[in-house]
């Protein structure tokens, strides 16, 4: 099913007893979801992402602004009329019943037209459980699971009453390490088995950019950009952006335009046609320099990660907002990076220019959103 | 489109229900609160009613219009209410300042010291705790007779300033103190005794101002001991003062003068609670039960 | 080390001497009186030792009489205060304005001294030659007849003596039954709304068994308590409660130590053993029901 978002806002009262004024959680937030696809709902952690997802599950009721399942208004609908299910991010399994009863609970709910027979109920039971590989745990309870079952559990229940959206919050961020990559597959394999719309939520960047179809970064309820994780990150609309997703981190340097030329610090790195002199702040990913004798950009050295078919490049520069660049190369040019100085030409697509006051990017050499 | 109408629909019903609960929420809130406020009102109403407007109503009046302190001239005249109060406010700070040193001392002894068999004595300290007073109170009867103690603060005071469940309390807060201050203590040689006094009680002072409100609440309300070890006028609590009054004080039929003594009895407890209302609440959730 | 070890026992000193003097000797004690035959207070000499104070308060009708008292009291009073409490607590769970208010509101009867407003509640029932009182007063609204419930018929006497009852132990319960409340966790109840569960059926199946060990608690707390009631009794109905017919276990405990009847603490103590006997019993038959009904 389709969701749509229209300016969705949500204010709570401040608990600051000075100021009256409220604080946004969710600011003017519009969007809208295709149906069957996988959204990743991105940001630090108090940027209003979790209220939107209990917005749109409708735990919590919008300050102004309307929500759409297809084409039904459903902004003032009480959760359970919604049709949602919903991944908790502590899973929320009630401690006193089995995975079996856990699963069951939501189709015990059902009533009238939609009331199902006891066998119906067991067969949707365990197909649900069967989808994420838990049908042999069925009579656990959930303190004898591990914290991946348990998110399983947690996800059968959600999908055993056939949703038509599924909400995910932080399903990851309870799981160790190598369980997370596991599971993100799983979540990934199941929507698309089910063709449910998901909704998940998180603030690993890395998460989202690898499962989910689109994403939606945002910062203090504002949504900041939204795109397929891709475009996103090669074309960031501001600095916040550019500096949120990536691992290693965007490497953020003072710059300056003058004369149509970029510098960073006071060496001359890029052309800059047709833009006006300006002080700027640059980004330049990890991936986009290149060690080169006589490169424009010259750091001082500290030292050098070898990971195998790269090398990681650890510098300091004079210009740079942070503590240490990291640059990471083809392990071949490793011979370069010697000595107390190295030298960088860098690639125009991963340099990403920005007004110093707004933040905002200044699109460079056509090097254009797309 | 009739899916839209459904919709409303749903919206609107759930909005009516939650409408309806919580009005009947409300209501019967209220009316708990009506049951639980009536006796005190009964109460300070028929203090300030007159002996004779009193007794002229067949039909209880749930208000006057000539309200009078003279109940409460009668009170503290007629019978020795002020004695009473004066027996109990010092029981009940002896009882309370020596319970605090006596469960104090044991506290930091389990919490702090070691000696060998401290888990045996604790396990036998908490096994006293299931020991109901009604066992035990025979034979202090007994001893506190044949001590010729009866009819003396002593024989009040001595058997209620030990309390397991208070040196528990206590030391489950002391062990909460980080090691590093009592090594800390020790290597500028600080004394056992002067840690205790000046380290670990003005930390956990908190936990210390509950249990002594939480006696403070036990002594005044103390029935059944004093009731027993005490037949002299002279060194009746409020509670056998109040029953005293209710059998032979101020002639029988005197109750406007009777409630002025009830409220005089009950109003100093109900301004501690109200002035401690959290940490009173918060003591008793942690395991206190009416004593 | 041997110079700590010598130190600590001087801080447990007081405890030790008060607790072994009141609380451990006693206790001993207290099952030697019960077997001592004929136990005279004033020469504290004795026939013999036997299980003869045993039968004799088993056959006296005052211990029997309020055997009975205590047992009416127990099963009317500790169901319905606790499911008071429950339902008090739930709706004091599911309001916001005001809810401090009525918190501290409901613990009042906690700080009072039981006797002192034991006579509110015996003036409040009393019918005497001046006035029917007040809660005849409303009786009559209501088309009954007035009863004098201090003097009157058992059954008046009892219902005071319970509603009484429950008035002051009712604080405690709502107090320990909000507090669970608020402890179980809003996640099970967010995750419960979103699959459409009935507010019944969260109530059921959430709450309750999310609460059951504190609900167990004050069970076993509440049965406890009512089995040792007393106080109350002689607030409202005076000391000699035998008279009344109004007698608890430990009144009975008390009247035979000192009082009009006392001087016996043998019968005393043998009715205190049995009324202990008789709490274990329970509170065990409690801990074997609650193995299968409470989740911890």
């Amino acid at each position: 099913m389709k969701i749509v978002l229209q300016n969705l806002t949500k204010k709570f009262p401040s608990r600051n007893r000075k100021s009256h004024e409220d604080v946004v959680a969710v600011g003017d937030f519009t969007f809208e979801i295709p149906d069957g696809k996988l959204i990743g709902l991105l940001g630090p952690s108090g940027c209003g992402k979790s209220t939107t997802l209990n917005l749109i599950c409708g735990l919590i009721k919008p300050t102004s602004g309307k929500i759409f399942f297809g084409d039904n208004d459903v902004t003032e609908l009480p959760p359970e009329n919604r049709g949602v299910g919903m991944v908790f991010q502590n899973y929320a399994l009630y401690p006193h019943l089995t995975v079996k009863q856990n699963i069951l609970f939501p189709l015990e709910n059902l009533k009238g037209k939609d009331k199902l027979s006891k066998t119906e109920m067991e067969s949707r039971a365990l197909e649900a459980a069967r989808l994420v590989q838990i049908d042999d745990l069925m009579e656990r309870k959930p303190s004898e699971l591990s914290g991946g079952q348990q998110q399983r559990v947690a996800i059968a229940r959600a999908l055993v009453k056939m949703p038509h959206v599924l909400l995910l919050d932080e399903p990851l961020s309870n799981l160790d390490a190598r369980l997370r990559l596991q599971t993100r597959e799983e979540i990934r394999k199941i929507q698309r088995k089910t063709k449910i719309t998901t909704i998940f939520v998180t603030h690993d960047q890395e998460e989202a950019m690898s499962i989910s179809d689109m994403i939606v970064v945002m910062k203090d309820g504002i949504v900041q950009q939204i795109g397929k994780p891709q475009e996103v990150y090669d074309n960031p609309v501001n600095l916040f952006v550019a500096k949120f997703l990536g691992t290693p981190p965007i490497n953020a340097f003072d710059g300056k335009i003058e004369n149509q030329t970029l510098y960073v610090g006071e060496d001359a790195v890029m052309d800059a046609k047709g833009v006006l002199d300006q002080e700027v702040a640059v980004g330049i990913r990890p991936e986009g320099f290149i060690l080169q004798e006589n490169g424009p950009l010259c750091c001082k050295l500290n030292r050098v990660e070898v990971m195998g078919r790269d090398i990681s490049i650890v510098s300091t520069h004079g210009a740079f907002t942070g503590t240490a660049i990291r640059s990471i190369v083809d392990a071949e040019h490793s011979r370069h990076a010697t000595g107390e100085y190295v030298h960088f030409a860098l690639k125009p697509k991963k340099v990403l220019v920005f007004n110093k006051e707004t933040q905002e990017r200044i699109y460079i050499n056509g090097n254009q959103h797309t | 489109m009739e899916n839209q109408m459904d919709y409303i629909k749903i919206e609107k019903s759930a909005r009516l229900r939650q409408k309806v609960r919580n009005i009947a929420a409300y209501l019967f809130l209220t009316f708990w609160a009506v049951i639980v406020l009536f006796p005190f009102y009964w109460m300070l109403l028929t203090s300030v009613k007159s002996y004779g407007s009193y007794n002229g109503e067949h039909v209880p009046r749930l208000f006057t219009t000539s309200p009078t302190l003279e109940n409460y001239r009668e009170a503290f005249t007629a019978v020795p209410l002020e004695k009473y109060i004066t027996n109990t406010v010092i029981f009940t700070l002896v009882t309370t300042a020596l319970m605090l040193v006596v469960i104090t001392l044991a506290a930091f002894a389990f919490a702090r010291l070691d000696f060998r068999g401290k888990n045996l004595v604790f396990t036998l300290f908490l096994a006293l705790m299931m020991i109901p007073t009604e066992l035990v109170v025979i034979t202090n009867f007994t001893t506190i007779t044949n001590l010729d103690m009866r009819n003396t603060f002593a024989g009040l005071i001595l058997p209620s300033v030990t309390s397991v469940f208070y040196i528990y309390l206590l030391k489950e807060n002391f062990e909460q103190v980080p090691d590093e201050l009592y090594r800390a203590a020790k290597v500028d040689g600080t004394s056992d005794l002067k840690y205790l006094y000046k380290v670990l009680m003005p930390i956990c002072k908190p936990t210390l101002v509950t249990v002594a409100i939480l006696k403070i609440i036990e002594c005044w309300n103390l029935y059944v001991w004093p009731r027993l070890i005490t037949d002299d006028p002279n060194y009746f609590l409020v509670s056998n003062g109040i029953q005293e009054i209710r059998e032979n004080g101020f002639g029988r039929d005197n109750i406007p003068a009777m409630m002025a003594a009830v409220v005089v009895i009950s109003v100093p407890l109900i301004v501690l609670f109200l002035i401690f209302r959290k940490k009173i609440m918060a003591g008793v959730s942690r395991g206190g039960t009416k004593g | 080390m041997e110079k700590r070890n010598h130190k600590a026992w001087l801080y447990l000193l007081p405890a030790i001497l008060f607790l072994g003097f009141f609380m451990v000797y006693p206790l001993i004690d207290v099952f030697i009186y019960s077997f001592e035959e004929g136990y005279n207070f004033a020469s504290q000499t004795y026939f013999g030792t036997g299980t003869y104070n045993y039968s004799y308060v088993l056959r006296d009708p005052y211990f029997l009489q309020a055997i009975k008292n205590t047992f009416i009291l127990v099963i009317i009073t500790v169901p319905v205060s606790t499911g008071l409490a429950l339902l008090i607590s739930v709706a004091l769970s599911s309001v916001k304005p005001l809810r401090n208010l009525y918190q501290t509101v409901y613990f009042l009867p906690y700080v009072t001294n039981t006797l002192a407003v034991g006579l509110v509640f015996m003036i409040l029932f009393k019918k005497t030659a001046y006035t029917d009182g007040m809660i005849n007063l409303i009786l009559n609204w209501f088309g009954g007849s007035s009863v004098d419930f201090i003097d009157g018929p058992y059954w008046a006497k009892m219902l005071v003596l319970c509603v009484y009852t429950i008035w002051v132990v009712m604080p405690f319960k709502i107090l320990i039954l909000t507090s669970a409340l608020a402890s179980v966790n809003q996640t099970y109840y967010n995750a419960a709304r979103v699959d459409g569960t009935s507010k019944l059926r969260i109530f059921t199946k959430i709450t309750l068994p999310m609460i059951s060990p504190m609900l167990f608690y004050l069970i076993i707390t509440g049965f406890i308590g009512a089995f040792k009631a007393y106080s109350d009794a002689v607030a409202l109905f005076g000391t000699n409660l035998n008279a009344a017919e109004m007698n608890t276990i430990v009144g009975y405990i008390y009247d035979m130590l000192y009082g009009d009847s006392g001087g016996y603490p043998s019968y005393a103590s043998a009715a205190a053993i049995i009324l202990f006997a008789i709490v274990l019993t329970i509170t065990c038959i409690n801990l074997l029901v609650s193995k299968k009904h409470v989740h911890y």
